[in-house]
């Protein structure tokens, strides 16, 4: 195997990675106080959010399955958060423990609707997406609700004074979760069924309950995730959460996760994918992109990785194949095309 | 302990109405193979389904080691040590060896819900040693061969201590060397104790490995007895119900003068060399070589699937123009591919939908113009039952309820709505029963009759001999050696194909 081949699958083999570095780099020729310290820390804390969403729905396309509803689920569960804290003045922890509740519960009606009245994902969360705003707007009467003091504070507490708390949590959940998926019996299991569903059942593995706990850590995940976000705003405006369930799938899906299922990672994966789509947005809005042009920007920056991604699969389908002749010249091994 | 560890006692079975075991009883031998044959669909993978605890029976009942046996999930089966090595490998190809051998019972690091990795590596590479298989316990499967997977596979079954363990057709993807690897490996688990069921098509296989035999016919059990008082033969008679005097059509048609498709000096770096042949109107040419040989691979550059880099092919008397399959089809070439599963059918449609689906644009004037319905679906059950495809309703029932040779009949017949002038078939009988078998030779014959040229590629030299008026023999991506039918010769043929490998 020669030098290009080499270089060219490693260059396969890496692409969100280098992807990750060129986009850096673009932005930062471009507007160099993109490289500064404080332009690293908004990036990272905006990403925040819609990366501990991206980490659920990383679970869920593990698995083969999707989750649309998480957009309607950030909002329903800020909105029930911020009505017990207002109406009943309850303390901020009570507030968090409402908003993950209604986050799993939403998740378990997902997972009932999934494993139980065997409604294909796609379907069953397209319909709780809807059903579930209706809820939150039926509570919220399409009107703002704030959340206390306290809670906004808590946003902008820093950790030993450097570090913001939201990066904090999302780097919690980040090491969690990874952990869960490579070293824990679960995470091989989600693995498993993502590759082949139906032998996972031969194999004597409870798909069900497997598929049930993706949709409910997801809920979480949704929940929590929109709780950071509230925090940084201070307020649960009636459009909270439209449209981020496509961020958290393109997050998900940039850092690499095959919408297969059974292939993609947290850490590095999903963790790239979130950083880098607020990279992107963060990038447009220091170089002075035309408002208008910036979401033409960003969606054609996402369909072109995802594009590599697809050229990316052939490529490394093709050169994994063996070849069958010895040729001569061939040093003997070299023909079995190791990985 | 009795000397029986499964027993069968009235054992009845019904899908959809229709009686799939009727009335079985017998016993499995402890500590012997026991090899089960019959046609497809006489019952035997639903029987070793009740016992692998994929399905349940209606009525009867099944002890193991004497004591009643009624397990509801495959994971009962393996608790109570029954190993199933299914037809279709049941391992996770985005995992390790050793994620894969303790997927549905990983052990933990004591209280925690985490995985002992190093316990699953050392109790892996003791089960990877007693089936042979040097790799890495950490090895991703999707790396390993298909022989290697079927070890891996084994290896499972020895993880959880199974004292039965089913082999459903264990060979149909394994190469020469790799079934024999396999074969010696029974024997080795015979010999420490287990006891095995080998399923298998391939009748000389079960009586070299064998101790006793069990027969099947339409869910019945129509003859049980040790291995000596059985040949090839009576084993045909008793699953077909009827003596077959022959196992080939004879042929009746000769070929024609005028070449059907002409390969000249086709070339690919890597897969094939130099390859040069004349294939004649109405020639049933075989094709012959080991795994690996570059046949199926070459079947593939002629339809246009893949790209060459030099040489020619000529169809009918014109070139080729480009590596592209509708241009193939749209030359008069044909191709019925090795994988009937994953590439010759579409499993959830219709049978007739299968069948007129390379043919659709001859039934309208446009693509967007509505079809001739009534003249396509005609000419499909004209197919169908030239064919004799065994459905019920070919326009409902979807492609995936037929049995392997009447889902192999209907890849062929829907190529047949248009006659081809090349047809290229790769290993149209594998894991098809004798009486199938039959029907697809003397379907082939038939076509050539009409003046299509047929390249037969297979990697069973005994059909090929009785059907082809010539083989051509491959390996290392090149033509070894052409043999016309009077000097068809087993072992003449065998050593042109183990030429490979060789260095010259």
């Amino acid at each position: 195997m020669n030098q290009n081949k080499r270089f060219e699958q490693f260059f396969l083999q890496n692409t969100p990675i280098i992807l990750f570095v060129v986009v850096f780099l673009v932005f930062g020729l471009l507007a160099p106080r993109f490289f500064s310290l404080q332009a690293a820390e908004t990036i990272l804390k905006q990403a925040s959010y819609i990366g501990i969403v991206a980490v659920g729905m990383t679970f869920v396309i593990l698995t083969a399955g999707i989750d649309l509803s998480v957009g309607s689920n950030m909002y329903v569960s800020a909105v029930m958060a911020g009505l017990v804290m207002q109406d009943f003045k309850a303390p901020a922890w009570i507030g968090l423990l409402v908003c993950l509740s209604v986050g799993m519960l939403f998740g378990a009606v997902n997972a009932f609707l999934i494993t139980k009245l065997k409604i294909i994902p796609f379907i069953a969360t397209l319909g709780t997406m809807v059903a579930g705003k209706g809820v939150g707007l039926l509570f919220s009467q399409s009107i703002q609700i704030p959340f206390p003091k306290s809670v906004l504070e808590l946003g902008s507490t820093r950790l030993f004074d450097v570090i913001p708390l939201p990066i904090i949590i999302f780097a919690a959940v980040v090491v969690v979760a990874h952990l869960v998926l490579t070293m824990t019996p679960l995470g091989r299991q989600i693995y498993a069924v993502g590759n082949d569903s139906e032998a996972a059942k031969k194999a004597g593995l409870n798909v069900g309950r497997v598929l049930g706990t993706v949709y409910v850590v997801s809920g979480l995940m949704a929940a929590l995730g929109g709780f950071v976000s509230v925090a940084q705003q201070g307020v649960v405006h009636p459009g909270f959460g439209e449209g981020y369930e496509f961020n958290a799938i393109a997050a998900t899906v940039l850092g690499g996760t095959s919408l297969f299922g059974g292939v993609g990672s947290v850490l590095p994966g999903t963790v790239l994918g979130a950083v880098l789509i607020q990279m992107i947005q963060t990038g447009l809005i220091f170089t002075k992109m035309d408002l208008y042009l910036q979401p033409l920007i960003t969606a054609a920056i996402i369909f072109f990785a995802v594009l590599l991604d697809a050229f990316r699969n052939v490529q490394l389908q093709k050169m994994r194949r063996r070849n069958i002749r010895v040729e001569k010249g061939m040093p003997v091994g070299a023909s079995a095309g190791d990985d | 302990m009795s000397d029986s560890i499964l027993t069968f006692e009235n054992i009845e079975k019904s899908f959809f109405g229709v009686r799939v075991l009727k009335d079985i009883s017998f016993s499995v031998p402890r500590g012997k193979v026991l090899g089960l044959v019959g046609e497809n669909g006489a019952g035997k993978s639903t029987l070793m389904n009740l016992v692998g605890g994929v399905v349940a029976p209606d009525s009867g009942h099944m002890l193991l080691d004497g004591k009643p046996f009624a397990p509801r999930t495959p994971r009962h089966a393996n608790d109570a040590g029954v190993g199933f090595i299914h037809q279709e490998l049941n391992l996770f190809t985005n995992l390790s060896i050793a994620e894969n051998i303790f997927i549905d019972g990983f052990p933990r690091l004591s209280w925690l819900p985490v995985l002992n990795r190093a316990r699953m590596r050392s109790q892996t590479r003791q089960f990877l040693a007693a089936v042979d298989l040097e790799m890495s316990p950490d090895t991703l499967v999707e790396k390993l061969s298909p022989g290697e997977r079927q070890l891996a596979e084994i290896a499972k079954a020895l993880s959880f201590d199974a004292k039965l363990i089913i082999f459903d057709e264990p060979t149909t993807s394994l190469t020469a060397r790799e079934t024999d690897r396999l074969f010696a490996l029974i024997e080795r688990l015979r010999s420490n104790g287990a006891t095995i069921v080998y399923i298998s098509h391939i009748l000389g296989d079960v009586l070299r490995l064998a101790d006793e035999i069990v027969v099947l016919r339409d869910g019945e059990l129509v003859g049980q007895g040790p291995t000596a008082d059985f040949t090839v033969g009576r084993m045909i008679a008793l699953m077909v119900g009827r003596d077959i005097k022959q196992l080939y059509p004879p042929r009746t048609s000769a070929p024609l003068p005028d070449p059907a498709l002409e390969v000249k000096g086709l070339s690919q770096i890597g897969i094939v060399e130099k390859i040069t042949f004349a294939l004649h109107k109405g020639e049933l040419l075989g094709i012959f070589g080991l795994m690996g040989s570059g046949r199926s691979e070459l079947a593939r550059i002629l339809f246009g699937l893949d790209t060459y880099a030099r040489g020619e092919i000529w169809v009918d008397g014109k070139r080729q123009a480009k590596s592209s399959a509708r241009h193939s089809i749209d030359m008069g070439m044909a191709f019925v591919t090795e994988n009937r599963r994953d590439e010759g059918l579409l499993m959830d449609i219709s049978i007739s939908n299968n069948i007129g689906l390379v043919s659709l644009p001859h039934y309208a004037a446009t693509t967007i113009t509505p079809l001739h319905e009534a003249q396509l679906n005609g000419q499909i059950n004209g197919v169908v039952e030239s064919l004799k495809i065994k459905a019920s309703d070919v326009g409902r029932q979807a492609a995936k309820t037929l049995s392997g040779g009447n889902q192999q009949k209907t890849v062929i017949g829907k190529w047949l709505l248009d006659q081809p002038s090349v047809l290229i078939i790769d290993e149209p009988t594998r894991g098809v029963d004798v009486g199938a078998k039959f029907e697809i030779y003397t379907i082939i014959a038939d076509l050539a009759a009409a003046g299509t040229g047929v390249l037969f590629i297979s990697s069973e030299l005994e059909e090929l001999m009785g059907v082809c008026d010539r083989i051509l023999v491959m390996s290392n991506g090149e033509v070894q050696a052409t043999f016309a039918r009077a000097e068809f010769d087993k072992e003449r043929i065998l050593r042109a194909a183990f030429r490979e490998h060789v260095p010259s």
